[in-house]
C-alpha cells in the first residue's frame, strides 16, 4: 500500500509556475465532461508529433495556481501496444518535451463500475506521481445500490479521493482543491504488488539497460518491458541493441514462469488482487446485480429484429439530417455568397481585382463554409450517441458486417456519413482507436458517393441515357447504380489495404458496452463547437488556398480587357432593361441556340444528301434564317445589343479559359485522356474540378460558351455536349464516353477539401498524396475498362 | 475444456485460464477476465457476432474468436 513520501518543500520560484496536470481514465467514465467542466472552453487542440492521437490541453485555475490540464485518450490500460498508445505513457513519464513532467495525475473512474476501473488506477500508481482519484457518476452508483466509502479509500490509497457528478457540475471545486492537496503531498511511494522474483528481475534489467547505454530507465518502463510480450516498448526501446534486450527478456520471462510468476498473466492477477483488497469493506455492492432501466433498454436496442430496425432508423435520421437538413443551410450560404458577390460587383468595376475577390476569395471562403453544416450536424449526432452510450452499440451491431472487409463495427458510422460528404466522414473516423483500421476507413471513405457527384451524374444521364427504356426507369436505375458503385468498389479496396499496406494483427473488439444515460448537452455542444472551429482553422485555410490556386490557373495568363469591357456593358444593359425584357432576351437566346445547332447539323448533312432531301434542307435553312430575323425583330435595339454582347462575352470566356494555364494543361493531357474517349475539354473540366467535383458542370458551361452559371439539368448544356465534335466531325460524347466520365468521377479524388481534411486527420502529407494517387489510378483504369467494354457491347 | 463461446444464453461459468500471451489475451485479462472470476453470457448481436457478457458488474463485448480464448468450467 502506498505511503506518502516526506513532502518536499517547494522552492518559491516553483510555486508560481503553472502546474501540469494529466487527466486519465477508462472510456465512458465522463472524462471529457470533467475536462470541460474544469477547463471550460479554454482549450488548445493539436496532434502529438508523428501520431494521429489528438492532443488536448485546457487551462484552468486551482486557487491561485494556473494549471495546464492535459486530456489523455480514454484507455483501459497503460500497457502500450502501439505508438499511439505509447503517447499516454510518454506524457505521464515526462517524456514529451512540449508538455513536461506532470505534477499531478487525475485519475477518473466510473463509480458504478469501480472494480475494473481501478486496474488502470493501479498502473498509474506504479508511476509514483502525485495522484487524485475522482469517483465520477456517483449518482449512477447510488441507484445501483453501490455504496462507496470515499474516506476509507482515500486512507487506504494515501491520496485525495473526490466524489463527483461531472455532468451536473457537482464536485468540480473539490477536484481543484484535491489537485492542490496532491501537489502539496508530493510523490507517492509505489505499491509493492509484484512477487519478489519479479522485482529482482526488474532490478537486474536496470543493470542490463545501463550496460547497454540506457542508465536512467524509469521503473514503470522496466515493468512494461518485462510484462508486455511483443509490446511497443520492447520493440522500440533500444535501437541498436534491441536483439540483446529481446533475448534477455525471453530468458527472464522463462525464469519468472518457472518461479510461478507467469508473464503476462501475473500483472492482471496481482493488480486485481490489489483492487479486491482496496475495495474490501470500502465499497459495498448488492449481492445480485439489479436489473436496471439501462439493461431493459439494451434488451430492446440489441434485439435481433427491433435492434436492427431502430439502428436503421437512427442511421437514416442522421443520414437524412446531413444530406437534407444541411442542404437548407448550404443553400442559405450559397445565397449569402451570391449576395456578397453582387455587392462586391456593384462596387468594383469588372477587372482582375473583382475576379480575384469574387471568383477567388469569396468563392474560396464559400468553399470552406459550405462543409460546416454537415460537419456540425454529424458531430452533433456522434457526440450525442457517444455520450448516451449508443455509439458502442452501433459498433456492436455492425461489427459482423464490417469484419468482412477486415474492419470493425466502429468504421460503420464514418463510412455511412461519407455518403453525404466524405469530409465529416473522414473526421468521424476519430472514433476508431486502432490506427490501421482508422487509416483504412479514412482512405476508402472518399469512394462513397457523396452529394457532389450527383450533378455530374445528372448531366451525363440526362444527356445520354435514353429516357424511354424500361418504362422511363433506365435513367433512375443508372443513377442508383452510380450512387452505389463507389461503395461496391470500396469493399475490395479496403480488403486489399488491410492485406497489404495496413496489414497487421486484428485489433481486439474487447470493449465495454456502457450503461445508457442522458447525454450532457453542454458536452455535446462543446464538441460540436470545437469540431467546427478546428475544421475552419486547420483544413479551411488549405481548402481556401487550393481554390485560390485553381482560380489563378483559370484566369492567367489571358488578356481580360475586352471581356471586362463587355461585362461592364452587359451589366449596364442589365440595369437598364426591365425583367420582362431580359426574360425575352433569354428566351430568344435559347431558341437561337437551338436554331444554331440545327443549322450546323443540316449544313453537315447537305453535301452528301440526295436531291430531294437536299431541297428540303435548303428550304428549312431559309426558314430558320427568316425565323431568326423575326425573333430578333421582336427585340428593341438595346435588347439586341445585350444579346449580341452576351454571346460575344461567352465566346470570349471560352477562348480565355482555353488559353489559360488550366486550358493549356487540359490540352497537354489530351493524349492521356483520349484512351477514355475524352477530348481536351473534358480534360480541362477534370482539372478545374480538382477543388470540387461539381465544378465540372460550370467549367463545361464556360467551355461550351453557355456561361459558368449553368445547372446540371440545363437543356442548353445537354444539347451542347450532345453536339460537341472532334476536329474531324465525329461526336465527342456517346454513351460509352458518358459512362466513362461518370465512372471516373465516381472513383476519382477530385475533392481538394477531402484531401486537406485527410492531411489534417493523419497529420502527414503522405496519406492525402496516397489517396489522390490510388483513387486517380483506380478511376482512370475503371473509366478505361468501362469505355472499352461499352464500345465492345456496341453502345 | 469448455470455452466461453460455448455458454448458452443466460448461463454462467467460472474462468479457468486465458489461452496465449498476445494482445487479445492481455486485453481480456486487463478487462478483468482472470481465473476464478464468474462470467455470464447475455446474448449475441443481431448478426450473430459479437457477443455480450456480464463480468465484474459490467457489460463486455467479445467476438466469438475472442471468447474462444477463455477457458471456463
Amino acid at each position: 500500500m502506498p505511503v506518502p513520501a516526506p513532502a518536499p518543500t517547494l522552492a518559491p520560484s516553483l510555486r508560481s509556475r503553472p502546474l501540469t496536470v494529466a487527466l486519465i481514465g477508462n472510456p465512458n467514465t465522463g472524462k471529457s465532461t470533467l475536462f470541460n467542466a474544469l477547463s471550460g472552453s479554454r482549450t488548445l487542440t493539436g496532434n502529438y508529433p508523428g501520431v494521429t492521437v489528438e492532443k488536448t490541453v485546457g487551462q484552468m485555475q486551482c486557487g491561485d495556481r494556473a494549471v495546464n490540464l492535459v486530456d489523455l485518450p480514454g484507455t483501459y490500460s497503460l500497457a502500450p501496444r502501439s505508438l499511439d498508445e505509447m503517447v499516454a505513457v510518454n506524457v505521464l513519464l515526462g517524456r514529451m518535451a512540449d508538455i513536461g513532467t506532470p505534477d499531478v495525475v487525475v485519475c477518473i473512474v466510473d463509480a458504478s463500475n469501480i472494480e475494473r476501473n481501478l486496474y488502470l488506477v493501479c498502473q498509474v500508481l506504479d508511476l509514483g506521481l502525485p495522484t487524485v482519484l475522482v469517483l465520477n457518476m456517483a449518482d449512477v452508483a447510488a441507484t445501483r445500490g453501490v455504496t462507496i466509502d470515499a474516506k476509507k479509500l482515500s486512507e487506504r490509497l494515501s491520496l485525495p479521493v473526490v466524489v463527483t457528478e461531472a455532468h451536473r457540475h457537482r464536485g468540480i471545486e473539490a477536484v481543484r482543491e484535491a489537485i492542490l492537496e496532491a501537489t502539496a503531498r508530493g510523490p507517492l511511494v509505489r505499491p509493492k504488488l509484484f512477487p519478489p522474483a519479479f522485482m529482482a528481475e526488474c532490478d537486474t534489467l536496470a543493470e542490463k539497460l545501463a550496460e547497454w547505454g540506457q542508465p536512467q530507465v524509469p521503473y514503470y518502463l522496466r515493468e512494461r518491458l518485462l510484462l508486455d510480450v511483443g509490446g511497443y516498448v520492447e520493440g522500440h526501446f533500444l535501437a541498436d541493441k534491441s536483439h540483446l534486450l529481446k533475448a534477455w527478456l525471453t530468458e527472464a520471462r522463462a525464469r519468472l514462469g518457472a518461479a510461478g510468476c507467469k508473464v503476462p498473466a501475473v500483472e492482471a492477477r496481482v493488480r486485481y488482487a490489489w483492487v479486491r483488497e482496496i475495495l474490501d469493506g470500502a465499497v459495498v455492492r448488492p449481492a445480485t446485480r439489479p436489473v436496471t432501466a439501462s439493461d431493459k433498454f439494451d434488451r430492446v436496442l440489441t434485439h435481433r429484429v427491433a435492434g436492427l430496425v431502430i439502428f436503421a432508423l437512427v442511421m437514416l435520421l442522421i443520414f437524412a439530417a446531413i444530406s437534407w437538413f444541411a442542404q437548407f443551410f448550404m443553400d442559405a450560404f450559397e445565397a449569402g455568397q451570391g449576395w456578397v458577390s453582387g455587392l462586391v460587383a456593384s462596387v468594383l468595376v469588372p477587372g482582375p481585382l473583382r475576379s480575384l475577390v469574387v471568383d477567388g476569395v469569396i468563392a474560396g471562403v464559400g468553399g470552406v463554409l459550405i462543409f460546416l453544416p454537415q460537419i456540425l450536424i454529424l458531430f452533433f449526432f456522434i457526440a450525442l450517441l457517444e455520450d448516451c452510450g449508443y455509439m458502442a452499440r452501433a459498433a456492436f451491431l455492425m461489427d459482423r458486417l464490417m469484419t468482412k472487409v477486415g474492419l470493425s463495427g466502429k468504421s460503420f458510422v464514418p463510412m455511412m456519413s461519407s455518403f453525404a460528404c466524405a469530409i465529416p466522414g473522414v473526421m468521424a473516423a476519430r472514433v476508431i482507436e486502432n490506427r490501421r483500421d482508422r487509416l483504412t476507413t479514412i482512405l476508402v471513405a472518399p469512394l462513397m458517393s457523396c452529394s457532389a457527384r450527383q450533378p455530374v451524374y445528372v448531366l451525363m444521364i440526362g444527356a445520354f441515357i435514353p429516357a424511354m427504356y424500361l418504362g422511363g426507369w433506365l435513367q433512375p436505375l443508372v443513377l442508383f447504380a452510380m450512387t452505389f458503385y463507389g461503395a461496391v468498389v470500396a469493399i475490395p479496396v479496403a480488403w486489399i489495404l488491410k492485406k497489404t499496406l495496413l496489414r497487421g494483427e486484428t485489433p481486439p473488439f474487447v470493449m465495454e458496452l456502457p450503461s445508457y444515460k442522458w447525454p450532457s448537452w453542454r458536452l455535446v455542444f462543446n464538441r460540436v463547437y470545437a469540431q467546427g472551429k478546428e475544421f475552419v482553422q486547420r483544413a479551411g485555410t488549405l481548402i481556401f488556398a487550393t481554390s485560390m490556386l485553381i482560380w489563378a490557373a483559370g484566369y492567367f495568363p489571358g488578356d481580360h480587357t475586352q471581356a471586362d469591357k463587355l461585362q461592364a456593358k452587359i451589366e449596364k444593359y442589365e440595369a437598364d432593361l426591365s425583367d420582362e425584357q431580359k426574360e425575352a432576351v433569354g428566351e430568344t437566346h435559347a431558341i437561337l441556340g437551338e436554331f444554331k445547332t440545327e443549322t450546323q447539323d443540316l449544313k453537315k448533312e447537305r453535301p452528301t444528301a440526295a436531291a430531294t432531301r437536299g431541297k428540303k434542307i435548303d428550304a428549312r435553312l431559309k426558314e430558320i434564317s427568316k425565323e431568326t430575323d423575326s425573333y430578333l425583330e421582336t427585340l428593341n435595339p438595346e435588347q439586341r445589343n445585350y444579346l449580341a454582347d452576351s454571346s460575344t462575352k461567352r465566346a470570349l470566356d471560352t477562348k480565355l479559359l482555353e488559353g489559360s494555364l488550366l486550358g493549356q494543361f487540359g490540352h497537354a493531357i489530351e493524349p492521356a485522356v483520349k484512351p477514355l474517349g475524352w477530348d481536351w475539354r473534358i480534360g480541362v473540366g477534370v482539372i478545374a474540378s480538382f477543388p470540387a467535383r461539381e465544378v465540372i458542370v460550370s467549367t463545361l458551361g464556360t467551355i461550351y460558351s453557355l456561361g459558368g452559371d449553368v445547372e446540371a439539368d440545363d437543356q442548353g448544356l445537354r444539347s451542347a455536349i450532345r453536339h460537341a465534335e472532334w476536329p474531324d466531325g465525329r461526336k465527342v460524347y456517346n454513351i460509352p464516353v458518358a459512362l466513362s466520365v461518370m465512372v471516373f468521377f465516381a472513383l476519382c479524388a477530385q475533392c481538394a477539401s477531402t484531401l486537406m481534411v485527410i492531411h489534417r486527420e493523419t497529420g502527414h502529407w503522405g496519406w492525402p498524396v496516397f489517396t489522390f494517387t490510388y483513387m486517380t489510378l483506380l478511376a482512370y483504369g475503371a473509366a478505361f475498362v468501362t469505355y472499352r467494354l461499352a464500345l465492345l457491347l456496341g453502345m | 475444456m469448455k470455452t466461453l463461446d460455448q455458454l448458452a444464453v443466460g448461463e454462467r461459468g467460472q474462468i479457468v485460464e486465458i489461452v496465449g500471451d498476445d494482445n487479445i489475451a492481455m486485453r481480456l485479462m486487463e478487462m478483468g477476465l482472470i481465473d476464478g472470476e464468474e462470467i455470464e453470457y447475455i446474448g449475441a448481436a443481431p448478426l450473430g457476432d459479437p457477443r455480450e457478457y456480464l463480468v465484474r458488474g459490467y457489460h463486455l463485448s467479445l467476438r466469438q474468436t475472442e471468447a474462444r480464448r477463455v477457458q471456463i468450467q
